[in-house]
């Protein structure tokens, strides 16, 4: 007899098209969290694949932090005209002219946290009952203990301690009015299986993800992209190195790796023989132990 | 690693369950670590927590423990997966907690896993988790067993202490439903039998746990001779390419599909044939279980959510009185009578609980007829009736089309995983 196997991207690719789908099909108005990094760009590529040959039926939401490496918003942008997704950006300068959010201080200073207070304004003023995100289980602990569909309360926030359980592929996305849902189709991909998986499906990335000249500086030993919106101390200086980036977040807590990977697979090789995380260049999980949980519970995806 | 052999790699989900010191933190730790999975960063976190906490060694449980409440009480409360791969596969771990809640998070873990591992202390031997923690992976039908006999630094390696904690769980495991059942002599925390064969056991001459995990046959877990299509959503372009254009779109749970070939459609009883099957890379000539894919029909049926598409000879029962054996996950007990909501494939309906046959003591395996309260962690054996057929196969047929679970209406809340016998 023939034998019927998958490998396993397409059984992780397959799995997560099923829960895209589950999502169309349970919700009333779900959205695409997209922040311009190669985990929702993979996301929304599994959308298009889930929907072939309808379009990917819900908008893509970004919550835009103003920090931006400017690849990122060019890359977004061409990548919605080319497919006619729509897109919706949530704005956190807005929230902080709004007076709903309040910047932080000092050198350190970043706006990462002020993504949960836009990103729960966002759901409420476009009434999303669900939000997909590419968040994975591999990537921090506290995400290691996340269901595919994440319950969240009125006020978004998660109770880990009180999850439903997930039994099968049986997702139950039932809610009282008021709540809704995250969503995460990518919960058991790797990075690795994702950069496997963009080379193997031929993806476009911004460039940035690639080697290339950067101008920067290094604190705490992570090294930092130049912007205008990162105050730098007056020991610091700023140097040119080739570099490229693991993740795409704010740029103010993102950073970048000594890497002369200018393909996809110089990076898979790279990953392959990197001895850390891709969260230990984000400066955001390095506040605390349990620094993700805890804005997790607020309401971050 | 090649590029070749990394884009070719399959998928091996298992869940590991033990009881409390058993050493399963140190065998996943080891797997990890010796598979080099544990990152620069996440080993100096858990050093410096493990020292912060005054420990001596390096606490590898703190790799797992995610939630801050788990940390500070030093349980597991819940499932954690965790992901590793070789050259050969890659693999997610299921890895559920032995004490806490243990037959609701085992369920959970073990829901879709295609192997488990049972870790037993060579010291001990078959204990009382260790009957529970094998009765539900039968239960759950997870088609391989791995029985790790561990700690056999602390028995000196002895070949007879092996052999006879082997016989009880082969005595005991015979009356349990699972096709294959493995025995593997393993020291996790010296490393004896995990990555590395061990010189201390030469008269063991079995494969290494990684080995067995690496090789063992998963191609036949699925389902590929009985066809079932459950419709998770329709799709309707309505664009002027696709004018005309409806798909099915769905998860196969069963049985091999090709265009051209005879379908019937459920609940409507319609015949139709397959026209295509499609994907944003092409049209597929074949498409099986577990893929994602999309269908279209020759023929113009109405055919919505919940609707399944199967061979006419070779149908599902369609039903709405449903036997199964019911796992309960909730606080609030199970009511005898009570309405719940109920998911099965991509169909919703409701249903009433109509009769609690008798509850399953886990430990014994006994059948208990006089206490039929259902609370927590408990299994029993109930009897459905459904607002509308659901098209079923047994579960140790199909663990797709044989699964269901129930909800509360009122809380929402997930409260009982079925399995229908």
């Amino acid at each position: 007899m023939q034998s019927y196997n998958l490998s396993h991207l397409k059984e992780l690719e397959a799995e997560s098209i099923y829960v895209i789908r589950e999502v169309a099909a349970q919700f009333e108005k779900p959205a695409l969290l997209f922040s311009g990094g190669k985990d929702s760009i993979v996301c929304f590529h599994l959308a298009r694949k889930a929907f072939f040959p309808a379009n990917v039926p819900f908008p893509l939401v970004h919550v835009d932090t103003g920090h931006n490496f400017q690849e990122t918003i060019e890359f977004r942008d061409k990548m919605v005209e080319k497919y006619g997704a729509t897109l919706i950006v949530g704005s956190v300068q807005q929230s902080i002219d709004e007076g709903k959010s309040i910047e932080e201080k000092g050198f350190n200073a970043s706006r990462n946290g002020l993504q949960t207070a836009t990103l729960l304004e966002t759901i409420e003023s476009n009434k999303f009952d669900a939000c997909m995100g590419g968040a994975r289980r591999d990537e921090e602990k506290a995400r290691a203990k996340e269901r595919f569909f994440s319950h969240r309360d009125d006020f978004g926030q998660w109770d880990p301690k009180n999850q439903r359980p997930e039994i099968w592929n049986i997702f139950n996305g039932k809610k009282n009015f008021g709540e809704t849902f995250r969503i995460f189709p990518i919960s058991n991909w790797t990075e690795m299986d994702i950069w496997q998986y963009i080379l193997q499906e031929k993806i476009e990335l911004p460039s940035i993800y690639f080697a290339h000249q950067r101008e920067v500086f290094t604190r705490d030993e992570v090294i930092y992209g130049k912007t205008n919106f990162m105050k730098m101390k007056p020991e610091e200086t700023t140097e040119m190195k080739q570099v490229r980036f693991r993740t795409i977040g704010d740029a103010s807590c993102t950073g970048a790796v000594e890497s002369s990977a200018d393909s996809l697979e110089k990076i898979i090789e790279e990953v392959a023989a990197t001895r850390t995380t891709e969260r230990g260049t984000r400066a955001d999980d390095k506040r605390s132990e349990a620094a993700m949980e805890d804005r997790k519970k607020q309401g971050y995806f | 690693m090649s590029q070749e052999g990394y884009l070719d790699m399959e998928l091996l989900r298992f869940s590991t369950a033990g009881s409390v010191d058993d050493g399963k933190s140190t065998l996943i730790g080891r797997l990890l670590y010796d598979s080099k999975s544990i990152f620069q960063d996440q080993m100096e976190a858990i050093e410096e927590a493990s020292k912060r906490k005054g420990e001596e060694n390096v606490n590898l449980a703190l790799l797992t423990d995610g939630l801050r409440s788990e940390r500070e009480q030093g349980i597991t409360i819940d499932v954690a997966y965790r992901y590793f791969a070789t050259p050969k596969r890659k693999f997610i771990i299921a890895d559920t907690p032995g004490h806490i809640q243990y037959t609701r998070n085992m369920v959970t873990g073990s829901s879709t896993a295609n192997l488990a591992i049972i870790l037993v202390d060579a010291r001990n031997g078959v204990v009382e988790q260790t009957k529970r923690h094998s009765f539900i992976a039968s239960l759950l039908q997870i088609p391989h067993i791995v029985y790790c006999i561990n700690k056999m630094d602390l028995v000196d390696y002895k070949e007879e202490t092996y052999n006879k904690v082997r016989a009880e769980l082969e005595a005991f495991s015979s009356k349990l439903d699972t096709k294959d059942v493995r025995f593997i002599p393993l020291s996790a925390l010296a490393g004896d039998n995990v990555v590395d064969r061990s010189s201390k056991m030469d008269w063991y001459g079995g494969p290494t746990l990684m080995y067995l995990l690496e090789t063992i046959h998963i191609g036949s877990d699925h389902n590929h001779v009985d066809r079932r299509f459950p419709i998770q959503h329709v799709i309707r372009p309505q664009t002027k390419e696709h004018h005309d254009y409806r798909g099915y779109a769905g998860r196969i749970a069963g049985g091999v599909f090709k265009p051209g070939d005879d379908v019937m459609v459920l609940p409507s009883g319609f015949s139709s044939k397959i026209k295509s099957i499609d994907t944003l890379d092409g049209q597929l000539e074949e498409a099986f279980a577990p893929m994602s894919v999309t269908m279209t029909l020759e023929d113009d049926i109405d055919i919505s959510r919940g609707d399944m598409l199967v061979r006419e000879t070779n149908a599902p029962e369609a039903t709405q009185d449903i036997d199964i054996m019911l796992c309960w996950m909730n606080k609030k007990s199970l009511v005898p009578n009570g309405k719940y909501a109920v998911k099965h494939t991509s169909k919703d309906v409701r249903c009433i609980v109509k009769e609690i046959q008798y509850k399953v003591d886990v430990n014994t395996l006994h059948r208990v007829e006089d206490n039929k309260q259902i609370n927590m962690n408990d299994i029993a054996r109930v009897k459905l009736r459904t607002t509308a057929p659901l098209f079923i196969d047994k579960y140790n047929r199909n663990r797709m089309t044989g699964s269901l679970i129930l909800i509360d209406e009122a809380t929402n809340e997930t409260v009982g995983a079925g399995m229908i016998i």
